[in-house]
C-alpha cells in the first residue's frame, strides 16, 4: 500500500475533532506515517465540519475529492455529502442520526433517508456500514463509528490495541473507561 | 492521558503529534520568548489554547489577550525594545488593525527580536476576505517566512527568533489556515531555561526611536540596510530538487505539498524550487533556476506576489525563459488545495496531473449553512427584529457569531466591512435619511476592540440610529476568550459618555425585548439596547464538564397546529420535521433552554417534566 486517505464529516458539535485525533494517534501507534488537518472556524456553528487524514507516502494533509479510500460520517445528510469524496471502490461508514439542515427544516428539501444512502452506495459500488446503537450519551456516536472501523479493520495495519492506546492518550480515566467499554462492546459484538 | 502543558515545557527533546499552532508554543519556550500577545481570531486561537495548557506558574513567558491586535502588537514592540524577545499572533485581517504601528517596526532597533505570527486565510474559511498579507512585508520592509507543514512551523519559528535577534528586526511568520492546523508528529529540541534579563531600553545607544523630521530618512535607511541582509538570508530558505527537466515550478508553503500530491509519480517530469522566505526573495536561487529551465510556472496561492518579482528578475538579468504566472481570474481565488492545484496545473501542463478515479455519480447534497447554536441568546433578537423591522429599514451587521443573523430565515444584518465598523457605517446610512430606520449590531468583545471610536463619534456628531450590543459575556466565535467586559461594564461606559437612551434586557425575556426594541427604533437620537444573554455553548460545555448530561428538553405537545413558527421563523436547529410534516424536537440538540416557548401561537411548546438533572460529580 502506497497511501490511504480518510475523510471525516459531520455537523459542528458532533465530535469530529476527537475522532480524528484518536485516528491519527492510532495510525501512529501502528507504525505508519500519518498527517491530517481539521476544518475550524465559522462552519463550526452548526455547519459542516470535516477532517482529513492521510497515511503512508503522502504530502498535503488535505484529501482530494474523488480520491478518498474511506469516508466516516457522523450524520445522514453528511454521509451523502461525504460520498462525493470517495474514489471508485471506496468505503463509507456513517452514524445513522439526522440533524436536519436548514433547507429541510424550512421545508425546501426532503430529509435524506437511510434508503437513499443505501441505493446510492449500491449504484456506485460503495461498501457501506450503517452504525446505530442505543448510546448513553450522544457524544459517543463518534466512538461507535471508530469501533466499527476497528472491528472490520477498515484502516490497513491498525489494530484494536492501537485505537485503545490512542484513546488512553487523549482521555482522562473516567472518560476512557466509559468510551473503551463501548468501543470493545461494539468490536466484540456480532 | 498525555498532558500537553507538561510536554510543552519539558527540558528534554521529544516528538509528539500536534498541530502547527501548538508547535509554535514549544518553539516559543525553546527560543526564550518572554512576552506573547494576541487578539483571538481564526486560524490562530489554538496557539493560546496550547499556551493556556501550561500552568501560569510554569509558563516561561508573559501572555495576554489584548483589547485588539494593534494593542497586542504595540505591547510586544515595547517588550522587544527593552530587550525581551516577543511574539504577537493574530488572524489575517488583524494585519489591517495593526498596520498603523506595524509599518514603523522595521525602522526600530528591536533589541530582543520580535516575531509576528499571522494566520492568513486563503479560501476565506473564517474571514471576510482572503487578503494576501505578503504585501505588508514589501510595504514595510519586513521579511516573511512561510512554512509548509507543522514541523517547519516549529523550525522556522526558531530561525525567525535567531535572525530577528541578530538583526534586531521584526520577522513575519506567515501561516495559512491549513499550516496552522496541519497535524503531524513534530520533532522538538531541548529546552534550557534562560536566566533573567534586565530591561535595556536605551535611546542614546540604540535610538533614534522617534521617527519624526530628520530622523525619518536615517531610520528608513537602517530598515533598508537590514533588508539587504535579509536578502542574503533568504537564499538559505530556497529549496530545490535536482534538475532533470526543461520545465520548472516555483512555489511556496502548503501549495508545494498540494503540488507533490497532484503530480504523484510525474514528479520526475518537472523541477521544483520552493521558497521558504517569500519576502525578500532569494535572487541568486531564482536566477539560477530560471537559467536552468526553458519554461517556469509560478504556482502561487492568492496574488501574483512572487510572479511579479520573478518576472522582473528575468527581465533585469536578460534570461531567455518563458515564465507562466496566473492564467485567469480563477487562479487568484481560493485555497491551493490539491484539487485547486490540479485545476491550475491542467491549464498549463495537463500531462503532469496524476489521474484519479472517483465514483461514477454525484449524490444529492443539501446545503448546510452555519447557524446560531440551540439556545443562543442572539436568536430572540433576530427573530423579534425580523418581525418588527420593515422591508425598507436597514440593519448593519458586525463581526461575531451574531453575523449569522444575515442568513435565512432572519436576514437581519445586511452589510459588513470589519470589526467594529457597524456604528460608523450606520451613522453614514442615517444621513439624509428620515424614512428608513437604521439599526446596527456590535458584539461585546468587538465593542472594546474597535467599536468605541464609532460610538464616540455617533455621540459627538449627533448621529441617529439604534445600536444593539449583543452581549454574551465572551469572545464566542473564536472559542470563548475573555475580554475587557469582565472588568469594565459596557453600560457604565455608555452612560459616562453621555448616551441618553440605554436599555438593558435579557434576550430570553422576549416580550420585554420586543417592547424595548420598538421603543428604541422610535427614538430620535442615538440609542443603545444592550441585548444580553450568556453564551449558551459555553454554558452547556461547562454544564457537561460538571457531569450533567441529561437535562429536561422541550417537547411539542398535541396543541401544535403546525403554525411552524418555531421551525421556520425562530429556527432553532433542535426543531425538525418528520415524514408527515409534524414538528418534533431533536434530542441530540435541545439544551432545554426554553427560549422558544414564547414563539408558539398555539402554546404547544413545553419543557419536559424531569425528576433528576443528571449525576453531578
Amino acid at each position: 500500500m502506497k497511501s490511504f486517505s480518510i475523510f471525516m464529516i459531520g455537523v459542528g458539535g458532533q465530535g469530529i475533532g476527537t475522532m480524528s485525533e484518536i485516528l491519527i494517534r492510532a495510525v501512529d501507534y501502528s507504525g505508519q506515517k500519518c498527517i491530517g488537518v481539521d476544518t475550524h472556524g465559522l462552519a463550526q456553528r452548526g455547519g459542516v465540519v470535516s477532517s482529513h487524514l492521510k497515511i503512508g507516502d503522502v504530502n498535503s494533509p488535505l484529501v482530494t475529492q474523488g480520491d478518498v479510500d474511506l469516508v466516516l460520517a457522523l450524520e445522514r445528510h453528511e454521509a451523502l455529502r461525504g460520498m462525493n469524496y470517495l474514489k471508485s471502490g471506496g468505503t463509507l461508514v456513517y452514524y445513522d442520526t439526522s440533524w436536519q439542515p436548514l433547507p429541510v427544516r424550512l421545508g425546501k428539501e426532503s430529509e435524506i433517508t437511510p434508503e437513499e444512502i443505501e441505493n446510492f452506495a449500491q449504484q456506485n459500488q460503495i461498501k457501506l456500514y450503517k452504525v446505530r446503537y442505543d448510546l448513553p450519551d450522544v457524544r459517543m456516536q463518534n466512538i461507535a463509528v471508530l469501533a466499527t472501523v476497528a472491528k472490520y479493520k477498515l484502516i490497513p495495519s491498525v489494530e484494536i490495541e492501537d485505537y485503545l492506546k490512542a484513546m488512553e492518550d487523549l482521555m482522562n480515566e473516567k472518560v476512557f473507561k466509559s468510551n473503551s467499554e463501548l468501543f470493545l462492546k461494539i468490536v466484540n459484538g456480532n | 492521558m498525555k498532558l500537553l502543558g507538561e510536554m510543552l515545557v519539558q527540558q528534554s527533546p521529544f516528538s509528539e503529534i500536534v498541530i502547527g499552532n501548538t508547535a509554535i508554543v514549544r518553539a516559543m519556550v525553546e527560543s526564550g520568548v518572554r512576552v506573547v500577545t494576541s487578539y483571538p481570531g481564526s486560524p490562530t486561537p489554538e496557539i493560546a489554547e496550547a499556551i493556556y495548557s501550561i500552568p501560569e506558574s510554569k509558563r516561561p513567558f508573559y501572555f495576554e489577550f489584548s483589547t485588539n491586535e494593534k494593542v497586542a502588537l504595540e505591547l510586544a514592540f515595547g517588550a522587544s525594545i527593552n530587550g525581551f524577545t516577543s511574539c504577537v499572533f493574530f488572524k489575517s485581517v488583524g494585519m489591517n488593525v495593526v498596520a498603523d504601528s506595524f509599518v514603523q517596526l522595521s525602522m526600530m532597533e528591536l533589541l530582543g527580536g520580535m516575531v509576528i505570527v499571522i494566520g492568513d486565510d486563503p479560501g476565506a474559511n473564517s474571514s471576510q476576505n482572503e487578503q494576501d498579507n505578503r504585501h505588508y512585508g514589501r510595504l514595510s520592509y519586513t521579511p516573511i517566512l512561510e512554512p509548509k507543514d507543522a514541523q517547519e512551523v516549529y523550525d522556522m519559528f526558531l530561525k525567525a527568533v535567531e535572525y530577528s535577534k541578530l538583526l534586531r528586526s521584526p520577522v513575519i511568520l506567515r501561516l495559512t489556515t491549513h499550516t496552522a492546523h496541519f497535524k503531524q508528529k513534530v520533532n522538538f529540541g531541548k529546552y534550557i531555561p534562560s536566566l533573567n534579563q534586565s530591561p535595556v531600553f536605551d535611546v542614546e545607544k540604540y535610538g533614534p526611536y522617534i521617527p519624526i523630521a530628520n530622523n525619518v530618512p536615517v531610520m528608513k535607511r537602517r530598515a533598508l540596510e537590514k533588508l539587504e541582509k535579509w536578502k542574503e538570508i533568504s537564499e538559505e530558505f530556497a529549496y530545490k530538487t535536482q534538475y532533470k527537466s526543461k520545465r520548472g515550478i516555483i512555489t511556496a508553503g502548503l501549495p508545494y505539498l498540494s503540488l507533490l500530491d497532484v503530480v504523484g509519480e510525474n514528479v520526475d517530469k518537472v523541477d521544483i524550487l520552493r521558497l521558504g522566505m517569500v519576502y525578500p526573495l532569494p535572487r541568486r536561487a531564482i536566477v539560477e533556476f530560471l537559467k536552468s529551465h526553458e519554461e517556469v510556472k509560478i504556482l502561487e496561492e492568492l496574488d501574483d506576489f512572487i510572479e511579479q518579482v520573478v518576472k522582473s528578475i528575468a527581465f533585469e538579468e536578460n534570461i531567455n525563459v518563458r515564465i507562466i504566472g496566473k492564467v485567469d481570474i480563477d487562479d487568484w481565488i481560493g485555497e491551493y488545495t490539491p484539487e485547486k492545484v490540479a485545476s491550475v496545473l491542467r491549464k498549463v501542463w495537463q500531462d503532469l496531473v496524476r489521474p484519479i478515479y472517483p465514483i461514477k455519480s454525484k449524490p444529492r447534497v443539501i446545503q448546510r449553512p452555519p447557524q446560531l447554536c440551540p439556545g443562543c441568546g442572539h436568536r430572540p433578537v433576530f427573530y423579534v427584529l425580523s418581525k418588527i423591522l420593515s422591508n425598507k429599514d436597514i440593519s448593519v451587521a458586525d463581526i461575531g457569531c451574531h453575523t449569522l443573523g444575515f442568513l435565512e430565515p432572519y436576514k437581519v444584518g445586511q452589510v459588513l466591512l470589519s470589526m467594529g465598523h457597524s456604528t460608523s457605517t450606520a451613522s453614514g446610512l442615517s444621513l439624509f435619511n428620515t424614512s428608513r430606520k437604521v439599526v446596527a449590531f456590535l458584539g461585546d468583545s468587538t465593542f472594546f476592540h474597535a467599536g468605541l471610536p464609532g460610538i464616540i463619534n455617533a455621540i459627538f456628531n449627533n448621529h441617529k440610529f439604534t445600536l444593539v450590543v449583543m452581549e454574551n459575556g465572551t469572545t464566542a466565535m473564536t472559542g470563548h476568550q475573555d475580554h475587557a467586559g469582565k472588568k469594565i461594564k459596557i453600560r457604565n461606559l455608555l452612560e459616562s459618555m453621555g448616551v441618553k437612551h440605554i436599555w438593558e434586557v435579557d434576550t430570553y425575556q422576549q416580550d420585554k425585548l420586543e417592547e424595548v426594541l420598538r421603543q428604541a427604533l422610535n427614538t430620535d437620537e442615538f440609542n443603545v439596547v444592550i441585548a444580553k444573554h450568556p453564551c449558551m455553548l459555553k454554558f452547556t460545555r461547562e454544564r457537561r464538564r460538571k457531569g450533567i448530561v441529561k437535562v429536561p428538553q422541550m417537547r411539542v405537545t398535541n396543541k401544535c397546529t403546525l403554525a411552524n413558527v418555531c421551525i421556520t421563523r425562530f429556527a432553532c436547529p433542535s426543531f425538525q420535521r418528520d415524514e408527515s410534516g409534524n414538528v418534533y424536537v431533536n434530542k441530540d440538540l435541545c439544551i432545554g433552554d426554553g427560549s422558544c416557548i414564547p414563539v408558539c401561537p398555539s402554546v404547544a411548546l413545553e419543557l419536559e417534566k424531569f425528576e433528576s438533572v443528571g449525576d453531578e460529580k
